[in-house]
């Protein structure tokens, strides 16, 4: 059975960004921690090298840093009518794996919540009354955590990766060229803007035009050389155009790897294990305390490492299968309502439009990750909703993340898939065209969540999560709005010959990339009942248990998630350090 | 570096030996390229060498001194083993002839220093005589260390008998007759080694002199730094002019322009011994251990002195004009604009402190290729440091370019820009390859794609 | 970091899988990725020169190594109606397009090393995606003598390299529409993957076997590998000089 080892004072269980976040700052109070990661080891010169990084095949189609679907996968549904079945190839999210895992082949897209994304129930309850937050079955709630609260953690972490961008709101003050939407924010960003190459220059020009207010992307492709806080260096970016679905070659995406890694793997109290999967959080026999995890390794041996605190910092939807597998906190029961783990399961809700030029040379393959002029008149509650039929939103932008051509080829409406008029269509768009992105929200619904599925095992005979997901009414008509918003300023872009829009319309579907922003399964709260862990992101069931990620969020708002994630685990680490430490126990009285 | 010099020590030793078998070609081995992680529960060096020394002890300033002086000569590159732990040796040298293995330097008195007097530890140091009368091999630097005083010297002993003992004793050397006979060094060291006290320069400043005693003692630079004689001497009329390390070159120290510190300033010097970087170049290879594991613990004052010191060396000799072959350089440009020029610009300029330029690099412009073809090939890592801990790393190009391409990029590398070096030939690609073991591609532990 | 690691996990999942699909009275090639081996890392970042997870490039020339004959005299003219010759860019045939799903269909990517393939297999619905049991490598294996046998039946007999273009242009509709209906196969799942794959071998790296000379890449006016765009992130509405280049050079790199 399984080798009992010697107990550390902390244990993560996954090495992407928040572990790494929790294991320098548990680190660097003195505490032992040890760090279980399923993936390899993988950084900069050997695994992401510009020697051979630029890989459209090997990286995006052949998810050679993804999770691998054949030692495990999710099984889906759009509702609870299907049986769910295996996800059996990755589409519509790439899973991360491996130590930095979806830190390392991220885009780099570092926003913050709008203040009243935090409040999305109480603030759209005022404004719209309650039938806009109850609609289709919507089970919308607040984070237990203010803006002000979260805002020093916001900072922190744009901080650590560098992050270049433009102020909009700087102590309440609003700030030409930034987002005026934004909350106020107590610091400018670490880094200038990047350069716009010419899409998003357009863009921004034509949405001036239409009376919006334009801003740079906020960016984890750092402008210039920089140092952050730990002394970790990162580069200039070269606008290569292989930054999502790859890891960066030279330095200039913040990553764990970039950001955190040679800091804290030279702490003598830290120790990282490779090809390590955890199978459960261990608890005492009232299930109120964790007293460690069981992992296998790739050779099979079965540990059980003892643990004062356990950190669950894998992906949300292992968060939550984790605490499934463990019997930690009361599944979520769609039919009553009741319970929470696997509760309020959100993505986002994509949606773009195609501008095509006669003749104006656009160079796709020139991008970044986050290089995009972006417009926030459209996101959360910045505008008003009313009788628009839906509540939440998204901002729109001219992304430019490069022009990979197996996947990037733009054509206009009516051109087929194949044959010559696909080829010469292809000739003639590829450097004539460019993408405007619609990144929406999508709020709780009663019917969407994750829970463990009864037919279908993992490679190691464990049930596989199961997700029960699909768009609703408010979700449609929000992308609806949007993309017709988006296509008024593709219209008016210098030279735009046509669109194609392209509408959320439909169910879910598994199969085309749409993006990895899965959240919800562990949410945040401020009652037992309703959520899985309080706003420090502690366990309500088992208070020596911490559940970072995405998981933590009630609903997933317009914006990218990392972000908010890296805030409110430096939030939780904060309060760990100032408190739990000294007099371990719940933070938050139920 | 430090291994280095014991490498290219041994040589010397098997030509005096050997010579009359007529062994003419020596094949050279490689130093350590790996940086792999220490075993769980080991200190780094590093780790080590940052432990604060605990109040307590009578003679604590000796033992703090100690610690640093042990820093200042880099003991601890040549005396850990690979996942051993620090200064316990074992560090094993493999020369055409066998291997020999660094001491253990811990307090163990059976199996380290724990024993040993202050009056055997002098002459180990100063004379090259070991605790028994035995002649030690002179890859401990002592041609070096023979400067470094008595009071420097009990203090290195005062702290290292505070070293938690390891119980660790190093393999028994295998050299092969003669080389066995420690009596053979005997020889050598009548042709190369002159015992003797540092000797201050009067018309110099205390910090010139500060620094000539770190530099031409404990910090022993000139054992890579400087050429060495067909029989791995130091060449004494040029000293820094720059050494062959096998696969590494040392490059010149002198104030020469293109090969040497003449475009460097002092805080140029400081920055790069205490950080690992600076506007100029990227510590790595052998001289990446050196800065983690001495330079960059040290203080600024004595960084400054070294800098002081190295200002003030006359420029070697500067090469004769080299014209490339065009096709040659053709090549070499369109490699270096497809594959180094998003990291060092088109133009050479580089991204100081982060990747090094290579205008005006002094390793491009060694006489000796085998640096620059060393890294082409098998990568290279910035020294992490207190300060700066990132190790900023160039990949491996093994896998990526033939032998010809290799040549040529380094070619145009070496005479683009205004640089100006020897052209490169492809054989001495071939040859760098294969003593770097580069002939096939190592994977990692993510190659899961393969077959 | 060993080069040969056999990892235990992967090897369950391959026993796992073939048990199920015994049961099922069906075969999976499925074998698994080759893993790694567990390691501790500690006190400092690991690194060892020379290491390089490098690219696993394609080899053995232009002959065919898994398609058989029958199989090869469907393929190269389906996928010339695919992308079609013209003075434009070439076309899959042209670009050895045929020789880059030869290859991956021989190694990891045929086996099926990133599906999970195991059971049971109900048919799902168009939202939940891929649903078969089949690797890729069987799918083109079972697929393309069912749709030889459709066109048989069809087109008196004949084989589909010897219908006119525009029948054979039919046959492509009728399976990436679903019509065809064939024999114990999918035509729609299959033309998925078949048009999927012929992309990928059109315009990815030519190390792979296909994108013959970059061809496909200067038919759009990709630059490939480049790296660096610094200089033209600002210049808008200019063409990018840089001549294509791939992960293992241009012939800049060795010409005379």
């Amino acid at each position: 059975m399984a080798t009992r080892l010697p107990s550390v004072d902390a244990v993560l269980v996954g090495f992407g960004w928040t572990g790494a976040i929790m294991g320098q700052q548990f680190c660097d109070a003195g505490l032992n921690v040890v760090a279980l990661e399923r993936g390899v080891w993988r950084d900069t010169p050997t695994e992401f090298a510009p020697t051979f990084a630029q890989d459209e095949l090997r990286y995006m189609w052949r998810h050679h840093l993804f999770q691998n679907v054949a030692d495990d996968t999710l099984t889906i549904r759009n509702n609870t009518d299907q049986q769910a079945l295996p996800m059996r190839r990755l589409g519509s999210f790439l899973l991360g794996t491996g130590v930095g895992s979806g830190g390392a082949h991220w885009n780099g897209q570092i926003w913050r919540f709008l203040p009243s994304d935090l409040k999305a129930y109480s603030h759209n309850l005022e404004r719209y009354g309650k039938a806009a937050v109850t609609a289709n079955d919507m089970t919308v709630q607040d984070y237990p955590v203010s803006w002000e609260e979260l805002e020093p953690h916001y900072d922190t972490f744009e901080k650590l990766c560098g992050t270049s961008g433009k102020a909009g709101n700087l102590n309440g003050k609003i700030q030409d060229g930034g987002n005026p939407f934004e909350g106020p924010r107590s610091a400018e960003y670490p880094n200038p803007p990047l350069a716009w190459p010419a899409s998003p220059a357009m863009f921004a020009e034509a949405a001036k035009k239409l009376g919006y207010k334009p801003f740079p992307h906020p960016t984890g492709n750092v402008s210039k050389a920089y140092v952050n806080p730990l002394g970790m260096q990162l580069g200039e970016c070269t606008y290569c155009g292989f930054c999502e679905k790859f890891g960066c070659g030279n330095y200039s995406k913040a990553s764990p790897q970039t950001t955190i890694l040679p800091y804290l793997m030279a702490k003598k109290n830290f120790t990282l294990r490779t090809e390590c999967e955890v199978l459960k959080v261990e608890t005492t026999s009232d299930g109120k305390h964790a007293t460690g995890v069981t992992y296998v390794n790739s050779a099979g041996e079965e540990f059980f490492q003892p643990a004062d605190m356990v950190i669950l910092s894998a992906y949300i939807l292992h968060n939550v299968r984790l605490m499934l597998l463990s019997n930690i906190g009361k599944p979520y029961d769609p039919k009553t309502g009741e319970g929470v783990v696997g509760k309020n399961y959100a993505y986002q809700t994509m949606g773009s439009v195609n501008v095509f030029y006669k003749d104006k040379i656009m160079n796709p393959f020139i991008g970044a990750g986050a290089l995009a002029s972006v417009i926030d008149e459209f996101n959360g509650d910045n505008f008003d909703h009313s009788g628009l039929g839906f509540i939440g939103g998204g901002y729109i932008a001219s992304m430019t993340t490069g022009g990979r051509p197996i996947e990037m080829i733009y054509t206009p409406d009516g051109t087929p898939k194949w044959g010559m008029e696909w080829k010469k269509a292809a000739a003639q768009n590829y450097l004539r065209s460019s993408l405007i992105s619609c990144h929406g929200s999508v709020m709780a619904h009663r019917g969407n969540y994750l829970d463990l599925d009864p037919t279908y095992r993992d490679s190691l005979g464990r049930p596989m999560l199961r997700m029960t997901f699909d768009f609703t009414d408010n979700e449609r008509k929000m992308s609806a709005y949007m993309v017709d918003k988006a296509a008024e300023v593709g219209l008016a872009m210098d030279g735009a010959s046509g669109i194609k829009k392209n509408y959320r319309k439909g169910s879910w579907n598994v199969v085309p990339y749409q993006t990895t922003h899965n959240t919800g399964g562990a949410i945040t709260g401020d009652n037992p009942k309703t959520s899985v862990v309080n706003k420090y992101l502690q366990s309500w069931d088992v208070s020596n248990l911490f559940v970072m990620g995405a998981g933590a969020f009630p609903q997933n708002a317009g914006y990218n998630p990392t972000g908010t994630l890296a805030a409110l685990a430096y939030m939780a680490a904060d309060k760990i350090k100032s408190d739990y430490l000294k007099n371990p126990g719940p933070l938050v009285q139920a | 570096m430090a291994r280095m010099n014991r490498i290219a020590a041994v040589v010397g030793l098997a030509t005096i030996g050997l010579a009359g078998a007529g062994v003419a070609s020596l094949a050279l081995s490689q130093g350590r390229i790996n940086a792999s992680s220490t075993a769980p529960g080991v200190a780094t060096p590093t780790q080590l060498l940052t432990q604060p020394i605990p109040d307590g002890a009578p003679n604590i300033d000796q033992i703090r001194q100690g610690q640093y002086l042990v820093k200042m000569g880099d003991c601890v590159s040549c005396h850990t083993r690979d996942g051993g732990e620090p200064l316990a040796g074992g560090y094993g040298l493999n020369t055409p002839f066998g291997v020999i293995y660094t001491e253990n330097l811990t307090s163990d008195p059976d199996t380290g220093i724990g024993a040993w007097t202050p009056d055997q530890f002098y002459q180990a140091i100063h004379s090259g005589i070991g605790p028994h009368g035995m002649r030690l091999y002179p890859g401990l630097p002592y041609t070096y260390f023979t400067r470094a005083t008595r009071t420097d010297s009990d203090a290195m002993l005062a702290y290292l008998k505070t070293v938690p003992a390891v119980s660790y004793r190093p393999p028994a050397n295998g050299l092969p007759f003669p080389l066995n006979i420690r009596f053979m060094i005997r020889g050598w060291n009548l042709l190369f080694f002159r015992p003797g006290d540092f000797k201050p320069e009067p018309a110099k400043s205390a910090e010139w002199n500060r620094g000539a005693y770190i530099v031409t003692g404990l910090g022993h630079c000139g054992a890579c730094h400087t050429p060495k004689n067909a029989l791995a001497g130091d060449k004494t009329g040029v000293p820094l002019h720059g050494g062959d390390l096998d696969n590494w070159v040392a490059p010149d120290l002198t104030s020469n322009m293109r090969t040497g510190l003449g475009r460097w300033s002092s805080d140029d010097i400081v920055e790069y011994l205490k950080t690992g970087r600076n506007a100029h170049a990227n510590a790595g290879g052998s001289m990446g251990e050196v800065v983690s594991y001495s330079t960059s613990l040290m203080n600024d004052a004595d960084l400054h002195a070294i800098a002081t010191y190295l200002k003030d060396q006359p420029a070697s000799p500067s090469a004769a004009a080299y014209d490339p072959d065009p096709g040659a350089m053709k090549r070499g440009a369109a490699i270096y604009s497809d594959a180094c020029a998003s990291c060092h610009l088109q133009e050479g300029g580089g991204q100081p402190r982060i990747f090094p330029p290579l205008k005006d690099d002094a390793v491009a412009q060694q006489g000796d290729p085998n640096g620059l073809l060393h890294l082409i090939l098998a990568g290279g890592r910035t020294a992490p440091t207190p300060t700066r801990p990132t190790p900023l790393s160039m990949p491996s190009f093994a896998w990526k370019l033939t032998d010809q391409q290799i040549a040529d990029v380094a070619t145009y590398i070496r005479n683009a820009w205004g640089n100006r070096a020897s052209a490169v030939t492809a054989g001495q690609a071939t040859k760098m390859r294969a003593r770097l073991g580069l002939k096939t591609v190592h994977l990692t532990d993510n190659s899961g794609d393969h077959g | 970091m060993s080069d040969n690691g056999i990892n235990r996990r992967r090897l369950l999942v391959a026993g796992a899988l073939t048990g199920a699909a015994g049961a099922a009275g069906a075969v999976t090639l499925h074998d698994g990725e080759r893993g790694a081996d567990p390691r501790t890392y500690s006190g400092t970042m690991p690194w060892r020169g020379g290491a390089a997870d490098a690219p696993p490039i394609a080899e053995g020339g232009t002959g065919y190594t898994f398609f058989n004959a029958l199989e090869q005299a469907f393929l190269e003219p389906a996928l010339d109606r695919l992308i079609p010759p013209d003075p434009a860019g070439p076309s899959a045939t042209q670009a050895n397009v045929h020789i880059f799903i030869d290859r991956q269909l021989a190694g990891p990517y045929g086996r099926g090393d990133h599906y999970f393939l195991g059971g049971p297999w109900p048919k799902g619905v168009a939202e939940q995606g891929y649903q078969s049991r089949l690797s890729p490598a069987q799918v083109y294996r079972l697929t393309i003598p069912a749709i030889e046998g459709h066109v048989r039946g069809a087109y008196n007999g004949k084989l589909f390299k010897d219908l006119a273009v525009e029948d054979q242009d039919k046959v492509l509709k009728s399976l990436e529409s679903g019509d065809a209906k064939l024999d114990s196969a999918d035509g729609k799942m299959f033309f998925t993957m078949f048009l999927q794959n012929a992309m990928e071998g059109y315009f990815s790296d030519p190390i792979y076997g296909g994108n013959k000379d970059m061809g496909a890449w200067k038919m759009i006016g990709f630059p490939g590998a480049h790296y660096d765009y610094r200089e033209w992130v600002g210049r808008h509405n200019e063409r990018v000089p840089y001549p294509p280049v791939s992960i293992k050079g241009r012939p800049g790199w060795s010409e005379t």
